[in-house]
């Protein structure tokens, strides 16, 4: 099972939320080669989606060229203390993983 | 005449300052490279798995870590690094963080020394970040900010350090080589690492309050055990014993050296 | 398909599970068909212009509107921060590219209203190379280049 995000969710001056992603995933990018000399396939992350109160506030396609355990930053108007921001990925081996923070 | 040494024989990795001179601006900008990548730090990640562990029911006794005494009291976690390695009375002798949580693992938990000592590090790349470097993440996260202050009052607190002390300078291997022909030199580097020189406050401060890392190309978190086996690979020296008094002394002597730097890790690193 | 049925099958049955799984999937917890689909032709393609018309544009212009935050020299290809800020009035996408990379697209955003459009993250790098962002705006393509030199291979020790 993949392990958890660790999302930070900062409200800033001028009403924008800061919000940082961290998420755990090996984005292996199928060009790899193990000690055998075999190609490792392809594992990574394809499809990330962030909602606030229920709101899509960013969608990303990754490819496999997005560094191991991703980092994604982006900030949002309209967030309040208290809210949740909540962020889903899916890997293009069906793995996925929701987690979710409160703006603080 | 020494750094010469290290330049033909090292595999030519070792560079003498004066040959990296004209490299200042790169150097500026690897560091600002360095400072960009900090905040968001993967190590982050396996902290959080090393809280749930410390808190979760474990092992043939089915019991958590929360009791464990790392130092500082029974259960208590924020800190303990700063003051680690340290004489516990217990079992009568030094232990560094490493050492102490495993003995915790085996008296609290009822884990086997041998299960806990087998593949305490993750090695391939890809390969899952073990239980131990989880655990080792989230208790040195928890002394973040706090002063290195190594107790040097017991006598066996101080013997660990001169024994230390000794290794440190002690040569050996096929090139001769001590932990102070790299780390005993000024400006020293091995690509565009800075090798830092223990007798140094401000170097000895730099490194030890920065380990354990995450280290970039290696896609993974290394614990202080691991630092220091990598090390003795570097010297070319038989194989560092996890966990041993040797490992533990080596700790111990540069904790002592970095005296009142402040901690900051799980860092991240090349 | 079968266990989706049941599942709904289940779901439906009771009010309060109905309601339960309405509310997983409207806090995000059920993703079904939240995730748009993965544009697969773009992350094949090898070069600005085939990415471009992967995700539908016809031509791409320069744009001195778009800011790229990335070091000049990276110490390590496989993890290189890249941030990209567009002025662009009705930014709706942002993607970034590595000119010299075996595949060029690393990652693309959708920008909805309401999110600024300012996004980073890290990506690898085989070698140095120019990073190309590429912003969608009122239905058109814009680019900014930035040169990185990356001192150790995505894949090096
Ligand atoms: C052949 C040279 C060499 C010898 C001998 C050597 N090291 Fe190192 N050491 C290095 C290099 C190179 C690095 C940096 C590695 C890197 O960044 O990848 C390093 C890094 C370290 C660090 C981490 C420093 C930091 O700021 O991250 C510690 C601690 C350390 N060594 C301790 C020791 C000890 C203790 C010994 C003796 C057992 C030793 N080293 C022997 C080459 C050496």
């Amino acid at each position: 099972m993949a392990d958890p995000m660790r999302i930070r969710a900062q409200l800033k001056d001028g009403g924008v939320t800061e919000v940082r992603v961290l998420m755990a995933h090996i984005m292996e990018t199928g060009q790899r080669k193990d000690g055998s000399g075999k190609i490792v396939p392809a594992h990574h992350i394809q499809n990330v989606t962030a909602t606030w109160n229920g709101k899509t506030v960013l969608t990303a396609q990754f490819g496999p060229a997005v560094s191991q355990n991703p980092v994604m930053n982006f900030s949002f108007k309209g967030g309040a203390k208290g809210d949740k921001v909540s962020v889903s990925w899916s890997d293009n081996k069906g793995d996925k993983r929701t987690d979710e923070a409160t703006i603080s | 005449m020494k750094s010469q040494t290290i330049v033909t024989l090292a595999a030519a990795v070792v560079l003498p300052f004066a040959m990296l001179a004209h490299a200042d601006d790169t150097q500026k900008e690897i560091e600002r490279y360095r400072q960009m990548i900090a905040d968001g730090n993967p190590a982050e990640l396996l902290e959080m798995r090393g809280e749930e562990l410390w808190k979760q029911k474990r092992g043939p006794k089915n019991a958590t870590l929360e009791t464990c005494d790392l130092g500082l009291g029974a259960g208590k976690v924020q800190g303990v690094n700063a003051v680690l390695p340290r004489y516990f009375a217990d079992v009568d002798r030094v232990m560094d963080l490493e050492s102490r949580l495993v003995h915790c693992e085996n008296t609290l938990q009822g884990f086997s020394m041998a299960e806990l000592t087998k593949n305490p590090h993750s090695m391939k790349a890809g390969e899952r970040q073990t239980d131990h470097e989880a655990l080792v993440a989230y208790i040195v996260g928890q002394s973040r900010g706090a002063k290195v202050d190594l107790p040097q009052t017991h006598p066996k607190e101080l013997e660990s350090y001169l024994r230390g002390e000794k290794m440190f300078f002690f040569k050996g291997g096929p090139y001769d080589f001590a932990c102070a022909t790299c780390h005993g030199v000024d400006g020293q580097r091995i690509r565009l690492q800075d090798l830092p020189n223990f007798q140094k406050p401000d170097n000895a401060q730099r490194a030890f309050t920065t380990w354990p890392a995450y280290r970039v190309s290696q896609g993974a978190m290394r614990t202080m055990q691991w630092r220091l086996l990598d090390c003795f690979r570097q010297q070319r020296m038989p194989e560092l014993q996890f966990l041993s008094q040797a490992s533990i002394d080596l700790i111990t002597y540069m904790g002592v050296k970095a005296k009142g730097g402040v901690m900051d890790a799980p860092a991240i690193k090349r | 398909m079968h266990t989706f049925d049941i599942g709904r099958r289940d779901a439906l049955r009771s009010g309060a599970n109905f309601a339960l799984v309405a509310a997983a999937i409207s806090a995000g917890v059920l993703p079904t068909s939240a995730f748009a689909d993965w544009n697969k032709a773009a992350f094949d393609a090898k070069s600005l212009n085939d990415v471009v018309k992967a995700f539908g544009g016809s031509s791409v212009d320069k744009s001195g509107d778009i800011t790229i935050t990335a070091p000049d020299i990276a110490e390590n290809g496989a993890v290189v921060p890249i941030a990209i800020a567009s002025k662009i009035p009705n930014t709706e996408s942002i993607a970034i590219l590595v000119e010299k990379n075996p595949n060029a697209l690393a990652a693309q955003f959708d920008i909805p209203s309401g999110t600024e459009p300012n996004v980073g993250t890290r990506v690898k790098m085989g070698q140095s190379s120019n990073v190309f962002a590429v912003v969608k705006a009122g239905g058109k393509y814009y680019v900014a280049t930035k040169e990185v030199k990356v001192t150790l291979g995505g894949c090096g020790g």
